[in-house]
């Protein structure tokens, strides 16, 4: 059996050997933190223009991660890179030749990208975090109240879940473009949209992002918003649910094809 | 050792590889050889367990490939040159192989060094030349300085020096007692380099014989004899009881004919003659006779209708008449190679 330890070793130099690693990252970084100042400065300035209702249900903690609708889809890039570059180099059958048990290979390389992932996650929404309380003001929040630090902890845990899950649908799909087409119209476009039609809200509520994102909010109806049926603690397990089922799909797909 | 046994690949209703079944042996250079198509690269990555054999198996050294503990230590696979990333460089592409095996990492220098690619080690791959790139898979290969070496057309695209090169590697490494398995659809390249030999075609094993025994059964010598006067040449043969057969472009062959005997059968009658020489018939040919019937993808030149030529009688024929000249450069260069020894 293929020593793990020496697995994990050379996944991790394969990753940190690329440039794509560094510029998904950061760029997951700096959007999410950005996007994320600018909106918080904003609400600042126009806090007083909000409805009652929407101020009583104020969430300084998630506004400060508004950003991360868009940082996010760094992450996919990512995810799917780090498995979609293996089979567009045709690098998977030297790999696979070197490491020819499937399931200690995907894991290995899944377990150091989401290290890495979730490394650079909580770096974003700490902050995030912070920077964002500092622009709001007199309406910011802290650490130390109630679930703000689980919150800030969750949106870490968000993002790297948000690259597992890509790094699952690209090992099944075995193509970067593929995996890119179907997952940056989806949580850009699709999820945001389908989440805002009264009809297709209810089912929306159980994609992925959308549920995992309930995790980074204090209040369960921010902005007035319609509370879901789950706690943010849930609504980060569902998120989980359909990234066990992107990577048991893609280590079934990975061990019956061929390479 | 490798050892196939009864491997069989179906994609769908086509079968790629059917029921083939041969050992590989240490020690020697043993050529995979077959046309385009015949399942060559399909066998080479199922001995690799990258494609699942729909039956039949393969064990090297008595083990399933994935049984192996770090495989790199016991095969070396060149598949194809296209099987590193390229935004990664040469160094970094050997080094993450070597740690996955925990090869040290002062391998990956000397491989580099092997096949002359130390001066561009921190360059990218995706930069490299075809060739650069062939001698980067064959790093790879040598990595775990392992017992069986696998690779798959390791020619292709490598210029006359990097040919020469590979085929004296190859031969260096089978005088160290290694397993050396290579693939390729050229007969020429076979003769010069492989000991053994296995011919496959569509899928199907055609032959399985040293080398010696397939120039030995295959190199049909004949004597060609050309002149103005062919057709009293012809009946002067014919009352002599000697077969003739009349190539396309006009010249007379005897098959096993003594050259001698033809000459001065031909002055008895005061027939000129431009031309009278032994002939060996290529392996090329030889190959190609015997695969004729499962080429996969012939092409066509002919617009008319009507069923393609027969391929067996037609091959040969055709590449004779194109080839002019000595057709016997293949046994002739494969001599001069063994004279100087392995």
């Amino acid at each position: 059996m293929a020593s793990v330890p020496a697995v994990l070793k050379s996944e991790w130099t394969k990753i940190r050997t690329v440039s794509s690693t560094s510029w998904t990252l950061v760029s997951a970084l700096v959007v999410t933190v950005a996007v994320s100042a600018a909106l918080c400065a904003l609400m600042k300035s126009q806090f007083d223009d909000l409805k009652p209702a929407e101020r009583l249900t104020f969430d300084p903690t998630f506004i400060s991660f508004s950003g991360m609708v868009l940082g996010q889809l760094a992450m996919v890039v990512f995810g799917v890179l780090v498995v979609g570059t293996e089979y567009s180099s045709g690098m998977i059958r030297t790999s696979l030749a070197a490491v020819p048990q499937r399931a200690t290979f995907l894991f290995s390389k899944l377990l150091v990208a989401t290290a890495l992932a979730l490394v650079v996650g909580m770096a974003t929404s700490f902050l995030s975090f912070f920077l964002g309380q500092a622009l709001l003001g007199p309406h910011r929040t802290t650490i130390g109240e109630p679930n703000v630090l689980r919150a800030v902890f969750g949106a870490g845990l968000y993002m790297a879940l948000i690259a597992l899950f890509s790094m699952g649908v690209a090992t099944m799909l075995r193509s970067s473009m593929l995996s890119l087409g179907i997952l940056m119209p989806f949580f850009f476009l699709i999820s945001q949209i389908l989440s805002a039609v009264p009809g297709a809200k209810k089912v929306a509520r159980y994609f992925p992002d959308q549920a995992g994102s309930k995790i980074m909010q204090v209040v369960p109806n921010a902005m007035n918003s319609e509370p879901p049926p789950y706690g943010p603690w849930a609504g980060l397990g569902i998120m989980a649910l359909w990234v066990i089922v992107a990577l048991v799909g893609g280590y079934l797909v990975l061990k019956k094809r061929d390479a | 050792m490798i050892e196939l046994a009864g491997l069989t690949k179906r994609f769908g209703s086509k079968t790629a590889v059917d029921d083939l079944s041969f050992q590989v042996r240490p020690g020697v250079v043993t050529g995979f050889l077959g046309p385009n198509g015949a399942g060559k690269s399909t066998t080479m990555r199922m001995m690799l367990d990258l494609d699942n054999p729909t039956s039949g198996s393969v064990r090297i050294d008595g083990r399933h490939y994935r049984d192996l503990d770090e495989p790199l230590k016991y095969i070396g696979a060149l598949l194809d040159a296209k099987s590193m990333h390229g935004g990664r460089s040469a160094y970094n592409n050997l080094l993450c192989l070597a740690q996955s095996n925990r090869i040290p990492e002062r391998r990956v220098a000397e491989v580099l060094d092997t096949v002359g690619l130390t001066a561009v080690a921190k360059k990218k791959s995706k930069g490299f030349s075809l060739g650069m790139g062939q001698r980067l898979g064959i790093a790879s290969a040598l990595l775990g300085d392992p017992e069986i070496l696998m690779f798959d057309e390791p020619v292709n695209g490598l210029d006359p020096e990097g040919i020469h090169w590979i085929r004296n590697l190859m031969k260096a490494l089978a005088a160290e007692g290694r397993t050396i398995f290579v693939s390729s659809h050229l007969m020429s390249e076979m003769a010069l380099t492989a000991d053994h030999l296995i011919v496959i075609g569509q899928g199907r094993l055609l032959a399985d014989t040293s080398m010696a025994d397939f120039i030995r059964q295959n190199s049909r010598s004949f004597v060609r004899l050309r002149s103005p006067q062919w057709e009293h040449l012809l009946d002067v043969l014919a009352r002599n009881g000697i077969t003739v057969t009349q190539t396309a472009d006009g010249a007379l062959e005897v098959d096993n004919g003594r050259i001698e005997r033809l000459g001065e059968l031909a002055a008895q009658h005061q027939i000129v003659l431009h031309e009278l020489s032994g002939q060996q018939a290529s392996l090329e040919e030889a190959f190609m006779q015997m695969t004729a019937g499962s080429v996969e993808y012939h092409a066509h030149s002919d617009t008319g209708h009507g069923p393609p030529p027969a391929p067996a009688a037609n091959w040969g024929e055709s590449y004779r008449a194109k080839a002019q000249g000595p057709a016997g450069n293949v046994t002739a260069e494969r001599s001069a190679s063994d004279g100087e020894g392995v």
